[in-house]
C-alpha cells in the first residue's frame, strides 16, 4: 500500500540537520568508495591491455602477477561489500530508522499530513 | 543408457517442478505488486540466490569456461568486471531504488519528472536490453542443445528455440515475479552445486595444486606461459593500440552496465526493505563471485585434461569445454557411467541456466510494457492495476513470440556481441539517468529523456558501424563491409555521451522541481513512503 505523504513533510525532514547528516554519512564513505573501486578495477583492466610483461611474471610456480592481480579484485569486492554493510547497519539504519519512524508517528497524530 | 537420454530426463524434471513451482505460484498471485514484484516478501537469502540465478546464464557459465579453455587468462578479464559491477549496485543504486520505486526502473526516473516522455523512454530502452540479451541467450539455447543433445538438423535447432521460448512464456504469464523468482532459485542452486562438485574433482586431480593445473593447462594449449596471461582473445598484440582500447571499452560497459540492467534493477523491488535489498546483494555478490572462481578452475581444467584442440573440434566458441571437462573427470574417477552422469547432470544445468535467465528477461520487458507505455503513456495513468497485470501477461506472450521469431531467423547469424551490447545500453543510457535521478537536485525531465537516448542511440550506431556487424570474418554479416570504426565495444565513447547528453539536457531546460528532490531524497535514503511488502 502505498502512504501518501504531504510534500511538506519532506521538505521539512530535508531541511533538518538529522538528515543532513545522514545524507552526508551516506555519500562522504559510498561516493569516494565508488571511485576507489573503479580505478582499482581499471588499473587492473589497463595494465592487462598495456603492460603484459609485467603481468606475466611468475611469483611462485606458474602463479604470475595477473592471477593475483584478478583474484585481489575479487577479494577487494567482499571486503569492500562487507565494509559497507558494516557503516550502513553502524552509521546509516539508525539514522534512517529514527526519520522514518518519527514521520510516520507525526501522520498518526495528524501532524504532518493534512 | 546414452547421456543424451539422461539429460533430457533431468532436465524434464527440472522443467516438471519448476511448472509445479509456477502453477502454485499463479493461485498466489492477485494483485499487481504479486505479479510485478512476487509481493515484496522474498526474504534477503532468497532474493540473493535468485540476483545469481537471474545474472549467471549460460554466456557466463559456459561461455567464460569456454573462452578460458580456448583462450586462457582472457575469459577471467570478463567474470571480474561481471563481479566488480555488483558493488556499484550495491553502494549507489539498489537500497535507495527500493525505496523510491515501485514496479520498473522508470519508476524511479520519472518520480520528479513529467512522466510521459521519461516513462516512453525507459520503456523503449527497457525492452531494447532486453530483447538483445534475450535474442543472444535463445540463439545460444538452439546451438547448445544441438551440442549437448546430439541433435544437428536445423529442424532440431528451431523447435529448441521454440520450446525453450514456450517455457519462459508460461513460466512469466502464470507465475509472474513470484514463479520466476523461484524458477531463479531452484537454477541458481543446480548450478553452485554443479559447478562446485565437477570443480573438486578436477582439484582432486591434481591434489589441490592450482600450480600445478595452471602448468599442465599452459602446456595443453601449445601456448605456453601467454595462456596464463591476457591478451589471446581481447586487444591481441596484432590487433594493436585499438585492439587494447577496445578491451579497456568492454571492461567499462561490464562494470557499469549491470546496475542499468532492467531485468536486475526489478529484482530489488521483490523484498520488503531497503535493508533486505543490501543483504539480497551481498548474497548476490558472494554467491556470484564464488561462481566465477569455479569458472576458473573449470576453464583451466578443461584445458589442462581435455584439450584445447578437442574442445576448439568439439564447438569452435569453447561452449562444450564445462561439459566434456566434467565427462572426463566423472570418466576418470568413475568409470564411464560417471562420466556420462556427469555431463549429462551438467547439460541439464545449462538448459535450466537458459530458461531461468530468459524468463527473468521477458519478465522485465513485459512489466515495462504493461506499468510504463501502457498505464501510465497511453492511458495516462488511468488504467486499473488489474488491467496492469492482464496488459503484461499478454505482453509477456507477445514479446515472447517475438523473441522466438526473431532469434529463428538469428540462428545462423553470430549473434553473442549482443550480450555486450545489451551491458553497452545499460551503462550508457540507464546509468546515468538513474544515478543523476537519485543524487542530482538540478535533474530534470529534457536530462533523463536526452540521457536515455543519448546513451542507447550512441551505443547502438556505434555497433552497427563496428567489426561486429560487418567487415570481419566473425561479423554478424561477414560478407559485407560497411565498418568505420575499430572497435567492437562501443561504451568508451557511449558511456560519457550518455553521461554528457544528460548534462546538457539538463542545462538547457529551465525545469526544476525542489520540492519532488526533496521527496525522493528522504525517500531514498530513509525508506519514509516506501512500497510496503503485501501480506497474504
Amino acid at each position: 500500500m502505498t502512504v501518501q505523504h504531504d510534500p511538506s513533510v519532506y521538505e521539512r525532514i530535508q531541511a533538518g540537520e538529522q538528515f543532513q547528516e545522514l545524507r552526508r554519512r551516506y555519500r562522504s564513505w559510498a561516493f569516494p568508495m565508488t571511485i576507489a573501486f573503479l580505478v582499482w578495477y581499471l588499473l587492473y583492466v589497463v595494465l592487462s591491455g598495456f603492460a603484459r610483461g609485467f603481468m606475466g611474471t611468475k611469483l611462485f610456480g606458474n602463479i604470475n602477477v595477473a592471477l593475483v592481480f584478478g583474484v585481489l579484485q575479487f577479494v577487494s569486492t567482499f571486503l569492500i561489500a562487507w565494509a559497507y554493510s558494516r557503516h550502513a547497519e553502524a552509521k546509516l539504519d539508525p539514522i534512517a530508522d529514527e526519520l522514518r519512524a518519527g514521520a510516520e508517528k507525526r501522520d498518526e497524530v495528524g501532524e504532518g499530513a493534512k | 543408457m546414452s547421456h543424451e537420454a539422461l539429460s533430457t530426463i533431468l532436465f524434464l524434471i527440472f522443467v516438471a517442478v519448476t511448472l509445479a513451482i509456477t502453477f502454485w505460484a499463479s493461485r498466489n498471485t492477485r494483485s499487481a505488486s504479486d505479479f510485478y514484484a512476487g509481493g515484496r516478501s522474498f526474504s534477503g537469502l532468497q532474493n540473493g540466490l535468485a540476483i545469481g540465478g537471474d545474472y549467471m546464464s549460460a554466456a557466463s557459465f559456459l561461455g567464460i569456461a569456454g573462452i578460458i579453455a580456448l583462450s586462457g587468462y582472457d575469459g577471467f578479464l570478463y567474470s571480474i568486471g561481471f563481479l566488480v559491477a555488483w558493488l556499484v549496485a550495491l553502494l549507489l543504486v539498489a537500497e535507495l531504488m527500493r525505496n523510491s520505486g515501485k514496479y520498473t526502473m522508470a519508476d524511479v526516473l520519472a518520480f520528479r519528472m513529467s512522466p510521459r516522455p521519461v516513462r516512453t523512454a525507459a520503456g523503449v530502452s527497457t525492452i531494447v536490453v532486453s530483447i538483445f540479451y534475450l535474442l543472444a541467450q535463445m540463439v545460444g539455447a538452439g546451438a547448445l542443445v544441438g551440442l549437448l543433445l546430439g541433435v544437428h538438423s536445423e529442424a532440431g535447432k528451431i523447435w529448441t528455440i521454440i520450446a525453450v521460448g514456450l517455457l519462459m512464456i508460461i513460466y512469466v504469464v502464470f507465475g509472474g515475479m513470484k514463479g520466476t523468482t523461484w524458477v531463479q532459485i531452484v537454477k541458481a542452486v543446480m548450478l553452485m552445486v554443479g559447478a562446485a562438485l565437477v570443480t573438486l574433482l578436477v582439484l582432486g586431480k591434481f591434489g589441490f595444486n592450482l600450480s600445478g593445473l595452471l602448468g599442465d593447462a599452459a602446456a595443453q594449449s601449445g601456448k605456453g606461459d601467454a595462456f596464463l596471461n591476457a591478451g589471446l582473445k581481447y586487444g591481441t598484440e596484432a590487433q594493436g593500440t585499438w585492439g587494447k582500447i577496445d578491451l579497456i571499452s568492454l571492461g567499462l560497459a561490464l562494470v557499469l552496465g549491470t546496475a542499468g540492467l532492467p531485468h536486475v534493477l526489478i529484482r530489488f523491488y521483490t523484498v520488503p526493505t531497503a535493508r533486505d535489498a543490501r543483504k539480497s546483494v551481498m548474497w548476490g555478490i558472494g554467491i556470484i563471485g564464488v561462481f566465477y572462481l569455479l569458472t576458473l578452475v573449470l576453464g583451466f581444467g578443461a584445458a589442462a585434461l581435455v584439450g584445447s584442440k578437442t574442445i576448439a573440434e568439439a564447438d569452435k566458441a569453447g561452449n562444450t569445454a564445462a561439459p566434456l571437462l566434467a565427462q572426463k573427470v566423472g570418466q576418470d574417477i568413475f568409470g564411464d557411467v560417471g562420466g556420462t552422469i556427469l555431463l549429462a547432470v551438467i547439460a541439464a544445468v545449462a538448459f535450466a541456466t537458459i530458461l531461468a535467465v530468459v524468463a527473468g528477461l521477458t519478465l522485465a520487458s513485459s512489466s515495462s510494457f504493461a506499468h510504463d507505455l501502457y498505464a501510465h503513456v497511453f492511458k495516462r495513468g488511468g488504467a486499473t492495476e488489474r488491467q496492469e497485470v492482464v496488459v503484461a501477461r499478454i505482453a509477456a506472450f507477445v514479446i515472447g513470440a517475438i523473441a522466438i521469431t526473431l532469434s529463428i531467423f538469428a540462428q545462423s547469424l553470430n549473434v553473442a556481441f549482443l550480450v555486450s551490447l545489451a551491458f553497452a545500453v545499460a551503462a550508457s543510457g540507464n546509468l546515468p539517468a538513474i544515478l543523476y535521478s537519485l543524487f542530482w537536485k538540478r535533474f530534470n525531465t529534457a536530462g533523463a529523456v536526452s540521457a536515455i537516448y543519448g546513451g542507447l542511440i550512441s551505443a547502438v550506431v556505434l555497433v552497427v558501424f563496428s567489426p561486429v556487424v560487418s567487415g570481419a570474418p566473425t561479423a554478424m554479416f561477414p560478407d559485407a563491409d560497411f565498418h568505420l570504426i575499430p572497435l567492437s565495444n562501443p561504451g568508451i565513447f557511449s558511456i560519457p555521451i550518455g553521461f554528457l547528453c544528460g548534462y546538457l539536457g539538463t542545462v538547457l531546460s529551465k525545469e526544476y522541481n525542489a520540492s519532488k528532490y526533496a521527496e525522493i531524497e528522504v525517500r531514498s535514503l530513509t525508506g519514509l513512503g516506501a512500497e510496503k511488502a503485501t501480506s497474504h
